[in-house]
């Protein structure tokens, strides 16, 4: 065993010690261990991936420009993410199970949610935004981690029928601190929980540098726990697919859990409410830009004579067709009466808040009489 | 009729609601082989096998955060908390998760968790294995709070727990474990007295007496001694402390006009605190004198040797019927 440790030292060389399958150039890089896992991925596929994270992007957009014209109490953008969400979600199945973060609007995306679904959390209508049986998502999970242990408890419950599915979990570099996370290592582990977990490090978790959350490789923790790992270039859709794809087989063939760590950046801020101006170093939004995800992908498919100005075009249609009708069910939803905050909070009859919803209603029928 | 102690009661509960429902999973650190430190859990794992019969990594939080899961994908998990005093760890779990994923999701996703917890003191152990943390759970939306007082209560209770879609913290006296008492194994759930009721376990005339747990056997102790004093007192076990069952309380308060509130919880911001408060909005009229509470004092749980100081025994139970009958002097705040 070496004393040695291998400190995060800078951002630059973070991303170096990434997996990847295209350059930031575009150009594709040859990988033995991953090029398997995406070998059935021809132009077709890629194009999809594309407009997937076209569309992702123009949400996240609508998204704030919904929460600055007061119409959202709060967005969490995920500019810059959009390969890891995309990347990683398209692996999935449909049967498979994911415990969300706030911030994967990508992989409720690719789950297939409905333009309404983004907003309606974050307009402060309902705790969860989309039924979870519907997506087979969670709600999204705003406690830092606490969906990672939910994750390993379907888990076992998968394990326990001997079902063919996976439970996904998605969290940040802020969460690995989180006890919870490192529990929800320990019950994966040790009960060979077919769970994947998916750490996004984004490099911020608010105004915190990853390096205030882990002086070591985030996925070099993994093994430590008896998990297999893989830390891949986060801004790489291709690479991302391929990590997703090989986690979720190791998990779906009864060896496991698995863990991935998608290096990537939040090019935006923390949420709406914060400004990342205060914290972050001058110069580095612009060296992550020139990673872009999408104009990544976006070259790849220009070099190979794969990318029309047609298919631009439409892609950006459909982006646009999105985000108006995200922002037309938003400025539709009608808030519940006063009476709906008593409602769903026990599963069967409670007095002692039946009692309290009785008085409630008599003192607003007060008004009625008033009125009347 | 069977007679069994309450925590022969407790085990015989988790095996037939295993065995009414194969979605019940036990979950908890040494549950297994060991049966429990308390045994609760002897024989099950012989029984379901691991697959139902968990032993899990020492970590609070990541049993009742997997619970959560198992939850999500139709179980009805029963988590055992080893003691007391540990259960803080799985805070943030039972209030930010637990108790609201049924809110949160308006009943798509439902949590049908009992949170088993050995509980309370009297028992001479070390620091942390003997707190009340009841008031914390009582004062959180979406959860129940079941406290159980003998071994026919514990045995149907705990099944109408695991039994319920809502989550379920189940406070299990420990000094009470090894309490015999006759129970009847095959009388149909449906027939007990439902989970959320208070029961009347001594009527009286003077004075009524409301408290749960352990205690509910002190506070029968101190009825039958001021009987010899030709004092009348109805014995009121709460068996909930969420939702409280007000019904009950107000037809003794209304009869008795005079009410004493015993926990061994500290007293601040405490469920005695709360009945008080509410009986007197609901019995304003009716009352003779000022309610009174008999409870833990304001201190962290102390030491093994001082915990007699500590807790509400039979003489301050009865002082405080004298003290609300206008029998003795100490009232107000500078008696």
């Amino acid at each position: 065993m070496s004393p040695q440790i291998t400190p995060i030292a800078d951002t630059e060389q973070d991303l170096e010690l990434a997996e990847r399958l295209l350059a930031p150039d575009g150009t594709r890089v040859r990988h033995p261990q991953l090029d398997p896992f995406v070998a059935d991925v021809d132009h077709d596929v890629l194009r999809g991936l594309l407009r997937d994270m076209v569309v992702l992007r123009r949400i996240d957009a609508e998204g704030v420009a919904l929460q600055r014209q007061g119409q959202l109490g709060l967005w969490a953008p995920c500019q810059g993410q959009e390969a890891t969400q995309i990347g990683t979600a398209r692996a999935l199945e449909d049967r498979d199970y994911v415990f969300p973060s706030y911030r994967e609007t990508g992989v409720i995306y690719a789950r297939g949610a409905q333009p309404g679904d983004y907003v309606r959390m974050w307009r402060g209508e309902e705790g969860s935004a989309y039924d979870p049986a519907e997506l087979r998502v969670a709600p999204l999970q705003i406690i830092i981690g606490a969906q990672t242990l939910h994750a390993v408890g379907y888990a076992l419950g998968i394990r326990h029928e001997g079902a063919d599915e996976v439970a996904v979990t998605y969290f940040g570099d802020g969460a690995t601190s989180q006890g919870d996370v490192n529990e929800a290592m320990i019950f994966a582990a040790s009960y060979r929980a077919p769970v994947v977990f998916v750490c996004q490090n984004n490099h911020w978790a608010i105004s915190e540098p990853v390096a205030v959350q882990s002086q070591y490789p985030i996925a070099g923790r993994a093994p430590g726990f008896g998990i297999p790992s893989l830390r891949v270039d986060g801004n790489d859709v291709l690479a991302c697919l391929a990590a997703m794809r090989w986690a979720l087989d190791h998990a779906r063939s009864g060896r496991g859990p698995a863990y991935i760590e998608a290096v990537t950046y939040r090019m935006g801020p923390h949420t709406t409410a914060d400004d990342p101006t205060r914290y972050r170093p001058e110069g580095e939004l612009d060296a992550w830009r020139r990673r872009d995800p999408i104009s990544r992908l976006e070259a790849h498919l220009r070099a190979a004579g794969e990318l029309s100005e047609e298919y631009v075009a439409q892609t950006q249609e459909t982006a646009d067709a999105v985000a108006k009708e995200m922002r037309a069910q938003c400025l539709g939803m009608v808030t519940r009466p006063p009476l709906a905050v008593f409602d769903g909070v026990y599963a069967e009859p409670h007095t002692g808040l039946d009692r309290q919803r009785e008085e409630y209603a008599e003192y607003l029928a007060g008004f009625e009489e008033a009125t009347a | 009729m069977t007679e069994l102690t309450l925590g022969k009661a407790l085990g015989a509960g988790l095996r037939r609601a295993m065995r009414d429902d194969d979605r019940v999973v036990l979950l908890g650190e040494d549950i297994g082989k060991l049966g429990g430190v308390f045994r609760i859990t002897d024989g099950l794992l012989d029984e379901f096998g691991a697959g139902r019969v968990i032993d899990t990594p020492l970590a609070e939080s990541g049993i009742v955060g997997t619970a959560v899961g198992l939850a999500f994908r139709g179980y009805r998990p029963v988590v055992e908390i080893q003691f007391d005093g540990f259960v803080y760890p799985a805070f943030d779990q039972i209030v930010a998760q637990v108790a609201k994923l049924h809110y949160r999701t308006q009943g798509r996703v439902k949590m049908p968790i009992t949170i088993r917890i050995p509980w309370a003191g009297g028992i001479g152990a070390a620091e942390h294995h003997s707190e009340s943390p009841e008031a914390y759970f009582v004062h959180t939306a979406g959860l129940r709070v079941v406290a159980v007082a003998n071994p026919e209560d514990a045995y149907r209770s705990l099944r109408q727990a695991i039994a319920s879609d809502d989550p379920v913290i189940f406070f299990e006296p420990k000094r009470l474990y090894h309490h015999r008492g006759e129970v009847d194994l095959d009388a149909p759930l449906a027939d007990a007295v439902p989970m959320g009721l208070a029961q009347v376990v001594r009527g009286g005339t003077d004075v009524t007496l409301v408290t749960y747990g352990a205690m509910v056997s002190t506070a029968l102790q101190a009825a039958s001694a001021a009987e010899d004093e030709g004092v009348s007192i109805e014995v009121v076990d709460l068996r909930s402390l969420s939702p409280v069952d007000y019904d009950t309380l107000a037809a003794s308060v209304r009869k008795t006009g005079r009410v004493v509130v015993a926990h061994e919880a500290s007293r601040e911001a405490g469920v005695a605190a709360e009945v008080i408060a509410s009986i007197t909005e609901f019995c304003f009229e009716y009352l003779e004198s000022a309610p009174l509470r008999v409870t833990g004092h304001d201190v962290p749980y102390p030491p093994a040797k001082l915990e007699k100081y500590h807790l509400p025994d039979l003489d301050r139970l009865l002082d405080a019927v004298d003290r609300v009958l206008d029998r003795g002097a100490r009232t107000g705040v500078d008696a």
